[in-house]
């Protein structure tokens, strides 16, 4: 694998100290893990946090050397001499509070009773997941990050960094992303939640006692999610109206390859995400909103931030669509931040931030070599 | 760098020399973003740059200057009324669609204008067009088949402009090959500069 970071380790840290949600809830204990890639610098300046999507996790690049099929769901982007490039930068990627790939989340044991958390794990917010990162930052010696990256959800969690740690991070780079989710943008969420809430399985989120998993739910609401992900020309592009077996059958099977593709991409991703961690993250995304409390007035809530920002949306991404990165934008103009605003031409929706485009690359690359000036200086 | 950009690009010193250090400016269409930086080194500006080209973004970015990807002629939504001391519109103005609307757009959202364009009365446009060709020049070298220019002027008819729509003009400096005209300059200067503002 050329340009890859080789094998990477996943480690896990452990926070004895109480943390309090947004909600009031308390968590006395908890542990995050995640993965580093590079070596942090002598006046551990180089570091870069990469902040996660809604399915996302700590396994950014490279692979383990007992699953070396198992490739960070970024890798692409990170690794050396790529725009992320871990010959200069220290990389950290985690996976967040109420995730279900071995941090502290609602299929965890609760110390307190023995059992899963299941439906006692807090509602936790982006401003809950950016103290516990802080913490993380805290415990690995980090002070400020020299950049912290993130895409849709992780976006949210950049800019929020920004507005809540000003001073913690140089830059940030926000990729299709929005400074609130829209009416229509909840109404999706909703859609999948009700799909998990109402599976008979689910049982009001302590399906884990139960010895099941609602499945059904969970597929159905990855199809949804999958469709929103994708625009109409890339569905149009990839499957059209194609049949699977070249002829009507009649029946409620799968007939449209789109139909094939969807059920293929729930069945896959219900047979490892956790029901609960999906409606957790949902209810992030709907929640984060910095300008609620200064009357809706985006133009405030940027006025806390200190770092510099690139900001990049996708022309065909509708869920977190350019208009929506203009918002940022303006925001940051107000406030006379320094903010370059890249609007890249891509036909894959909002997954475009994952995907190799030239344009996106060239973008990504030529901001951080700047970061990685500041840094060598 | 400073030495040759200001060779290959004279309007560059006269837009420099009418910013105060420390101004805010806003340069549409940046290009790759040297005339912002030209700015930052030598008037430490706090600039923005509006380019519609991924690659002069690309470019602009590893720059580092600020650049905003988007459409002049979509207008300047992202900027509010009166957010720049400059918007500068640098050998731009002749290929915008929406020349008149965005003339508007600029002295809203700057308290003062810098537009730079090719002259198109230059004596010797004149002396193509008479010979019965379309004028090809330093400062239009283009054919009339691949030109991004739709709305070429000549200095009459951009004063005009400000005229019907009460701008002032506050300053004016015509050029040939990067020397200051000050004779019959609508006949003799193959580009200018204007610093112009609302006049109400």
């Amino acid at each position: 694998m050329s340009n890859s970071v080789g094998i990477v380790q996943a480690q896990c840290a452990t926070f004895e100290q109480p943390l309090i949600f947004k909600s009031g809830a308390v968590l006395p204990r908890y542990e995050l893990m995640y993965e580093t890639y590079g070596t942090l610098n002598a006046d551990k300046s180089n570091a870069i946090l990469i902040c996660h999507a809604l399915s996302g996790h700590h396994h950014v690049a490279g692979y383990y050397a007992d699953d070396t099929k198992n490739i960070g769901w970024w890798d692409n982007m990170v690794g050396p001499g790529k725009p992320i490039d871990t010959l200069k930068f220290f990389v950290i990627g985690l996976n967040n509070l109420g995730g279900c790939h071995g941090s502290t989340g609602p299929s965890s044991i609760d110390p307190a009773t023995g059992k899963t958390y299941g439906s006692s794990f807090p509602v936790v917010t982006v401003e809950d997941w950016v103290n516990a990162q802080a913490r993380l930052a805290d415990q690995l010696g980090i002070q400020r990050f020299a950049a912290i990256i993130g895409g849709s959800l992780g976006g949210m969690q950049a800019m929020q960094w920004a507005l809540a740690y000003p001073d913690r991070v140089a830059h940030v780079l926000a990729i299709a992303t929005a400074p609130h989710l829209t009416a229509q943008n909840i109404a999706f969420n909703d859609v999948a939640r009700n799909a998990i809430l109402t599976d008979p399985d689910f049982h009001g989120g302590d399906f884990y006692e139960h010895g099941v998993v609602p499945t059904r739910g969970l597929r159905l609401a990855r199809m949804l999610g999958h469709i929103t992900y994708l625009s109409d020309d890339a569905m149009a592009d990839k499957f059209g109206r194609e049949l699977r077996h070249g002829k009507l059958n009649f029946s409620y099977d799968i007939e449209f390859q789109i139909e094939s593709y969807l059920r293929y991409q729930g069945d896959k991703f219900a047979a490892y995400f956790d029901a609960n961690t999906y409606l957790l993250m949902t209810k992030a995304l709907d929640y984060f909103d910095p300008a609620r409390d200064l009357d809706s007035d985006l133009n405030r809530a940027f006025a806390a931030a200190k770092a510099k920002f690139l900001v990049v949306s996708f022309t065909t991404d509708w869920r977190f669509s350019p208009a929506r990165s203009h918002e940022i934008v303006h925001a940051l103009l107000h406030n006379r931040r320094d903010v370059s605003y890249a609007e890249v031409t891509s036909d894959h929706g909002h997954d475009s931030f994952l995907m190799d485009d030239a344009q996106y690359m060239a973008v990504m690359k030529n901001y951080l070599d700047r970061v990685g000036e500041e840094c060598a200086r | 760098m400073n030495t040759s950009i200001i060779q290959s690009r004279p309007d560059f010193a006269a837009i420099a020399s009418w910013i105060p250090e420390g101004s805010a400016v806003l340069d549409l269409g940046c290009g790759d973003g040297s005339l912002l930086r030209y700015l930052r080194e030598t008037r430490k500006v706090c600039g923005y740059g509006v380019e519609i080209s991924d690659a002069n973004v690309a470019t602009c970015i590893a720059n580092g200057v600020n650049v905003i990807q988007n459409d002049l002629e979509s207008g300047l939504a992202d900027f509010e009324d009166d957010a720049f001391d400059f918007v500068i519109l640098s050998q731009t103005l002749q290929a915008t669609k929406h020349t008149e609307a965005l003339v508007k757009e600029i002295l809203r959202v700057g308290r003062e204008g810098v537009v730079s364009f090719p002259n198109f009365g230059y004596w010797q446009n004149r002396m193509q067009v008479m010979l019965g060709r379309m004028p090809v020049s330093h400062d239009m070298p283009y054919q009339w088949y691949d030109t991004p220019n739709v709305h070429l002027c000549t200095l009459h008819d951009f004063e005009d402009l400000c005229a019907t729509h009460e701008v002032s003009i506050l300053a004016r400096h015509v050029m040939t090959g990067g020397n200051d005209v000050l004779v019959l300059p609508n006949l003799l200067g193959s580009m200018a500069v204007y610093r112009v503002k609302r006049s109400v």
